[in-house]
């Protein structure tokens, strides 16, 4: 049995994409998160509940905006026209947008956890000691807050690998660009490559184990780190 | 005119009560601020360090403004070392970067020193520690440790010792009297523990639901019959005194107060050294007439200056030491009944027999 095509293309696309995605995740949602954990406002809920909404919204709702948005006559397009392309839809910054704010709450989520769970004391106690807020973040919040952000990143890595929905929507099945993982597994069954299929299909199956075990392994030694 | 003083004055509300507390006290020795739980005493402390904001509050420092209409200091620009009711250690780090936290870098020539803190706190065995693996008086020794190294202008203490129980108590207490007579700093001290209070404390704020009732030195405000700790359960006085001769063949020793000297059962002590005298209301009695023998060994001539009747037929009185009344005050609590058998009243020169004297102070003060 021989795998026909390029079979390493999606996967080495998907890894990219999700890569990129944790990283900006990681860096416009810690922001996110502490606000939501340290704010006091009334209607900081209601931006914690826009923030959730894709966990229960059908991804193709989402992608059905976001191609509305990312189009010719949305500010996506509007963006793209500044070197010269017509739209973002079906292309990799697409799916990079898509993505950030499809698995926005799986990062948000567990540090903003993390950052109640530390309390106000300890942020207290930096500023009794001549900390900065700056350096209260980064020396005691960030640390204290750790598995927060492993956990965090890891989700949010992992649901980026597994969606299908809104890549359906906005990416489209461009090799190279936008065929990523789940887009190839349906592509071949649609064209019967049942082995090619199975091979990513295990592939991810073991991929999907690891993240679970990984998680479960973390949240065992917070428990044990808790004071 | 605020030279060298903590002035403050918070007012409004905080949460379920009103709070409306105005203090100035010089800023030296300890002050303790003293009264029931839920009396505001944190959320005093708690705006003194600025962690808590008054819409309207005053709070100055050795004539440093913190607060006022226009100014407030952010909590991580003002000189201060907070030691909370628990710890409060940053568990990720180990003892030794935990006091360094707040340590001042480069310029960092502190008057108050690593070596000089880890000796005084007892520490040493300590240091590469994890604050997960210590017990809570190790702990808040470390607080401690931690707040004293950031080079604090002022030390605010909240509770320190509450969490902790009798004995950890007693292990760490004999630390806060050397911290005392060591450290030229100024420490605000929050305790409802009178006994603790009467070991450390120089001066007393004295708080009731939300306000400040009084504030001065603490044995003058002991020795004050408008205020209810005269009439409390263990109302006493303190007495700074000066050991002035050692009896070795029965383990006492004499100390000199103003206007008199008790003999006190002691561990050996050094002539001339001071200590402080604690005594209670009630181990108070008095005499008309010098009683001729009596297991009492303290009597004194005394003059009875001023007295409060209680709503449970007892007496407090005021007297001074000495047939003037001039030496140093002490408390006395009688019954109603044995107040009017003797014809007592102001003014009346007696005798005080005072049934017992602790020791309270261990180390002299500063």
């Amino acid at each position: 049995m021989t795998l026909s095509g390029d079979i390493w293309q999606p996967v080495r696309l998907t890894l990219e994409l999700a890569s990129l995605t944790t990283i900006i995740l990681l860096l416009v949602g810690t922001p996110v998160a502490w606000w939501l954990a340290r704010s006091k406002r009334w209607w900081k809920e209601a931006v914690a509940a826009l923030v959730a909404i894709p966990l229960v919204l059908p991804p193709t709702v989402l992608g059905f905006y976001l191609l509305v948005a990312l189009g010719p006559n949305g500010p996506g397009g509007l963006l793209a026209s500044l070197w010269g392309a017509r739209t973002l839809a079906f292309t990799f910054p697409g799916l990079v947008i898509g993505s950030v704010l499809f698995s926005m709450p799986f990062v948000v989520q567990p540090i903003r956890n993390a950052f109640d769970a530390m309390g106000d004391r300890p942020m207290e106690a930096a500023a009794t000691l001549r900390a900065s807020p700056w350096r209260a973040f980064w020396t005691v919040a960030v640390p204290l807050a750790s598995p927060g952000f492993l956990t965090g990143a890891i989700l949010g890595f992992a649901h980026t690998v597994g969606e299908f929905g809104v890549v359906l929507m906005i990416g489209g099945n461009i090799p190279g660009k936008t065929k990523v993982l789940s887009i190839a597994i349906y592509d071949y069954v649609e064209t019967s490559q049942w082995a090619e299929a199975s091979v990513l299909a295990l592939g991810m199956v073991v991929f999907s184990f690891s993240v679970i075990l990984a998680m479960m392994l973390i949240e065992k030694k917070v428990t044990r780190i808790a004071p | 005119m605020t030279a060298n003083t903590i002035k403050v004055d918070f007012r409004g509300r905080l949460g379920r009560f009103e709070l409306n507390a105005q203090f100035e006290l010089p800023a030296r020795g300890v002050t303790a601020i003293f009264g029931p739980s839920g009396c505001g005493k944190s959320a005093v402390m708690r705006c003194i360090a600025g962690l808590n904001r008054m819409k309207t509050g005053f709070c100055s420092v050795a004539g440093d403004v913190w607060q006022d209409e226009k100014t407030f200091r952010p909590v991580h620009q003002r000189p201060i070392g907070y030691v909370f009711q628990e710890a409060n250690l940053f568990p990720h780090l180990s003892v030794h970067r935990n006091l360094m936290y707040g340590y001042p870098g480069q310029a960092g020539v502190g008057a108050i020193a690593f070596d000089e803190v880890v000796a005084l706190l007892g520490l040493e065995k300590l240091l590469e520690r994890s604050p997960r693996n210590l017990s809570g008086g190790e702990r808040q020794r470390v607080a401690i440790g931690r707040a004293l190294l950031s080079q604090p202008k002022l030390l605010l203490m909240d509770e320190p010792l509450s969490a902790l129980d009798q004995m950890t108590k007693d292990e760490i207490l004999p630390y806060l009297e050397r911290l005392h007579a060591a450290l030229d700093l100024p420490i605000l001290y929050i305790s409802h523990d009178m006994a603790e209070v009467e070991r450390l404390a120089d001066q007393l704020v004295l708080m009731r639901s939300g306000g400040v009732i009084a504030a001065g030195l603490l044995t003058e405000l002991q020795a004050d019959l408008s205020l209810p700790l005269s009439v409390s359960r263990d109302a006493a006085v303190s007495l700074d005194a000066t050991v002035i001769a050692q009896n070795e063949a029965d383990g006492t020793a004499t100390l000199a107060v103003p206007g008199g000297q008790f003999l006190v059962p002691a561990e050996p002590l050094r002539i001339g050294d001071s200590r402080r005298l604690r005594v209670l209301a009630d181990d108070v009695s008095l005499a008309r007439e010098q009683p001729s023998r009596s297991t009492i060994v303290n009597v004194l001539p005394a003059k009875i200056l001023s007295i409060r009747s209680q709503s449970d037929h007892r007496v407090t009185a005021l007297l001074g030491l000495g047939a003037n009344g001039a030496g140093a005050r002490l408390l006395s609590r009688v019954t109603e009944r044995s107040w009017n058998e003797l014809d007592l009243k102001t003014g009346l020169e007696v005798y005080v027999q005072v049934k017992g004297v602790a020791l309270v102070r261990r180390e002299p003060s500063a």
